[in-house]
Formats: structure tokens, C-alpha cells, sequence
């Protein structure tokens, strides 16, 4: 066992971890914070991605010992503190514009944007795609998922965002008839 | 997956480093950015029984200028790479590679000395560092040595560190826009985040309308990158024309073997490479 010292989300722990351990294993399992997913296990998906020092890591490919000394930030961690407190902008425009259809591969899409959005404050779509590259979504085609990126890029440069028709791609809600047939 | 269970060594220098690996016994790994090594380790496709870590040795990360060379420190991140104003000026094949790496969570991890140690032949920046003649400087138990890239990697994940050394840094030469020099990684790959099925880096130094010098590496054409040898040859003294260009790219498979798997063919390789070769050399050369 090695003691390694990290703030998390604002709060210091101090632990005995094993080497081995990996840091998403330690989020979820030592501190609880299982807002962090494990998606794939093979540094493919990036659904476990968190802020390591400010930096956007896969917290799969990382040992929970090289956090020592260092600040992690976790999907719970990024809105505003205590109940009710405000969404980030990115949590907020991901909601919005329903960048999401199981929610599985969201909290690591939102820390990766978060993660672009500080280099490039105004990406173009290109930007995004390239951006969260590193993320895989297998339910939205990522159309949602882009377009929420955007909006809150919008938000948080301080503009209305920028395109007046930005909405969720449209899709038809209405329950499909054999559904409907059934009821 | 969990690891298997390891002693880990985390030096902060590189001489305490050289000492841990000594100490580690039979089974020490290397952790650079971990990127490759814990995937491996996470499916217990390795094992070691010591680890050591160098992301906290001192002077190893960082880019500096020495005469006509830029040192690269082996532990400088990717996404240092893409930063780095000094690589910016005189390395942009390097920044082009390094921007085509794996994600953008991977590039904050991933080291450039990592990438190389590794030799993965279908890894982008090995090819870029035999393409540019780059010396990797290494240190052992017995002092420093320089090696250069043509003897550095010696097949599939092999290269020329010995058991107990590291490889401390990577010097390459100043290739400038204003020396004439123009340069293109050209990349196929089927999905984002994928491994290359063949890369190209290309390097073409015009003057007077004339190419006087062409470097080209190949990525995943063999089980270590390669020189596009015949091409580069080909190249030396020609008008900078699309035809001459095309003409030459003719033989960038020419001394190759890459593998059949099940990306691609060998043969399919081999046309890839022509193709790419082109591309990077009509970019390369401003066409």
C-alpha cells in the first residue's frame, strides 16, 4: 500500500491505495464517486474521463498514485456547490439541447468539453468532433452532442448563443405505432 | 481489469531512475505517460513485478535550442508537442504527427520518448523521428550514449535500449520555412482515435524551383518504421512539378514488407504508400 494525498471535487483525502489501483478505481470505489463511469476498460471510450491538474485524462490509464499530490475534478464536481446549486454551463447546454440518449458516455463527454472549451472558447463543429475525438457515444450519432458544445460555448463567452436556431435535432417523440398498438 | 499486483519506484531524477531500474531485478517496466503500458498491463498482456514511474523525474520534459538542434525532452507530453513554440518553428512534421495521435485526453498523458521506446510500427511519431535522423540520447549505469534513429529501432517493439538504460532525450535537426523546407504527415486511418493503417512524414526542401533534398519516413509499411529510400533518391535535383512528385512516390514501396491483418493487406499497404507518399510530397512541396 502506498498513501498518496489528492484533493477531490474540493475535498483532501488521504489514503492507502495498491500501485495497482487504477484512479477511476479509486473515485468509485474508495470516495464513492461513481459519477465517474467505466465504459470500455481499453483507454477507447473516454466515458472516465477527468480533470487531472486542470487537464482532461482517461481515468482508466492513469494510477490512482500518480494523483498524488494533484487535483482531481469528477463530473460531480463541476456545478455550482450544495443542492441546487447551478449546473455548469456545459452540464446545463448538454440538457438542454439533449445531448444525450442513455446519459451513459456523459459525464465523460461533458469533461472532455470542458477540457476544449478552455483551449478553444469558439471551436467550429469540425473543432468539436476533432475536439472530443476521444469519446464515443453509441446511442446520438453525436449531432446533439456537438450542438451542445457549441451552445455553451456561446453561454460561457457571455453571448446568447450564436446560432438563433439552435434546438435538438428534431426527432419524432411520439411513441412508434407498434408501441402504441400495444397500449 | 485490474493490473496485476507491482512494486512501484517513483525517482525524481534520472540518475535515482537509472538506480531503481538497476534494483528492479529481472521484470522492471518503464512507465513513461502510461498510455500504451497500463493498457497492457490492465489486460494483463504484461505483468511486471517493478514499475517505475518517471513522471515526477526533473529535467526530462521541455524543449530546448542547442546550436542547430532542438533537444526534446523524453518525457514531453503530446499535447506539450503541440505548444511548444520552438517545435512550432522548426518541427512542424513533429507538431503535424503529433496532432494525429490518439485523443486529446491521450496526448495530455502520452509522452514523445514514451511513443519511441515503445516502437510500435503502426505508432505515428517513429517514423517522423527516422524521417528527420533524430539522436536519441540515452543514459545507463555506464554514462550517456547517442544513437541515431537509422540504428534505434531494430524491429517490432525493439529498439536499441539495453536493459537498465533510458532514453533521456531526443535531439532533431531545425527544419525552417524560411530555409525552404516544407513538410506534410499524411495519415489513413479508418475511424477517429485509430492507429495508422500507413502514414507517410515527408520532409522537401525546394530551391530555386528545384527540390534539393527530400526525407521521407514510413509508418507501419514493416515491423519498424522505414525510409522511403528509392523515392527520396529519386527526388534530389528534380523541377518541383506534380509530375515529378508522382513519378517518385511510384517507389515509396520499394524494400517494404508490412503485415497482412485485418486492416489491410499487404499489397493494399504497398499502394497506400505510393498514394500517401504523393499526397505528402505534393503538400510537402507546396503543390
Amino acid at each position: 500500500m502506498t498513501q498518496i494525498n489528492v484533493r477531490v471535487d474540493g475535498e483532501s483525502y488521504t489514503d492507502d491505495v495498491e500501485p495497482r489501483t487504477l484512479l477511476v478505481h479509486y473515485l468509485r470505489e474508495q470516495l464513492g464517486k461513481v459519477g465517474t463511469v467505466v465504459g470500455c476498460d481499453t483507454s477507447n471510450c473516454g466515458a472516465c474521463t477527468v480533470h487531472l491538474d486542470g487537464q482532461a485524462v482517461k481515468s482508466c490509464t492513469v494510477l490512482a498514485v500518480q494523483a498524488d499530490g494533484s487535483q482531481v475534478t469528477t463530473i460531480e464536481g463541476v456545478a455550482e456547490e450544495g443542492i441546487g446549486g447551478a449546473l455548469h454551463p456545459v452540464q446545463r447546454a448538454f440538457h438542454e439541447m439533449h445531448g444525450l440518449q442513455c446519459g451513459f458516455c456523459t459525464p465523460g463527454m461533458i469533461m472532455a468539453s470542458i477540457d476544449l472549451l478552455k483551449e478553444n472558447p469558439d471551436p467550429s463543429e469540425t473543432e468539436v468532433r476533432e475536439g472530443i475525438e476521444g469519446n464515443l457515444c453509441r446511442c446520438t450519432g453525436y449531432q446533439n452532442i456537438v450542438k451542445a458544445v457549441q451552445h455553451a460555448a456561446a453561454e460561457m463567452r457571455g453571448q446568447a448563443p450564436g446560432d438563433p436556431d439552435a434546438s435538438p435535432a428534431a426527432v419524432d417523440t411520439a411513441a412508434a405505432e407498434h408501441v402504441v398498438a400495444q397500449s | 481489469m485490474i493490473p496485476a499486483a507491482f512494486a512501484y519506484s517513483r525517482p525524481t531524477t534520472v540518475e535515482e531512475a537509472l538506480q531503481a531500474i538497476a534494483d528492479g531485478g529481472d521484470d522492471v517496466k518503464v512507465l513513461a505517460g502510461g498510455q500504451s503500458l497500463i493498457p497492457v498491463m490492465r489486460l494483463r498482456l504484461a505483468a511486471p513485478e517493478v514499475v517505475v514511474d518517471l513522471t515526477r523525474v526533473e529535467g526530462l520534459r521541455g524543449v530546448r535550442e542547442e546550436g542547430d538542434q532542438l533537444v526534446v525532452g523524453a518525457m514531453t507530453t503530446h499535447a506539450d508537442v503541440l505548444t511548444d513554440p520552438l517545435l512550432a518553428q522548426y518541427a512542424q512534421l513533429l507538431v503535424q504527427a503529433t496532432e494525429t495521435v490518439a485523443d486529446r485526453q491521450v496526448r495530455r498523458r502520452g509522452t514523445f520518448g514514451g511513443a519511441l521506446a515503445h516502437a510500435d510500427p503502426a505508432g505515428d511519431l517513429p517514423a517522423v523521428a527516422l524521417a528527420l535522423d533524430a539522436e536519441f540520447v540515452i543514459a545507463g549505469p555506464a554514462g550517456r550514449r547517442t544513437v541515431p534513429a537509422s540504428e534505434f529501432f531494430v524491429d517490432y517493439l525493439t529498439t536499441a535500449l539495453e536493459e537498465g538504460e533510458l532514453l533521456v532525450e531526443i535531439r532533431l535537426p531545425k527544419l525552417a520555412a524560411a530555409d525552404g523546407w516544407g513538410v506534410r504527415y499524411e495519415k489513413f486511418t479508418r475511424v477517429a482515435q485509430a492507429w495508422s493503417i500507413v502514414a507517410v512524414a515527408a520532409a522537401v526542401r525546394r530551391e530555386g524551383g528545384r527540390i534539393t533534398e527530400a526525407r521521407i519516413g514510413l509508418t507501419n509499411m514493416g515491423p519498424t518504421p522505414l525510409r522511403a529510400s528509392a523515392t527520396e533518391a529519386a527526388l534530389v535535383g528534380v523541377d518541383v512539378s506534380l509530375e515529378t512528385v508522382t513519378a517518385a512516390a511510384a517507389q515509396a514501396a520499394e524494400g517494404t514488407s508490412p503485415s497482412n491483418d485485418l486492416n489491410a493487406q499487404a499489397d493494399y499497404r504497398q499502394h497506400l504508400a505510393q498514394v500517401l507518399t504523393r499526397r505528402a510530397l505534393a503538400a510537402a512541396a507546396g503543390l
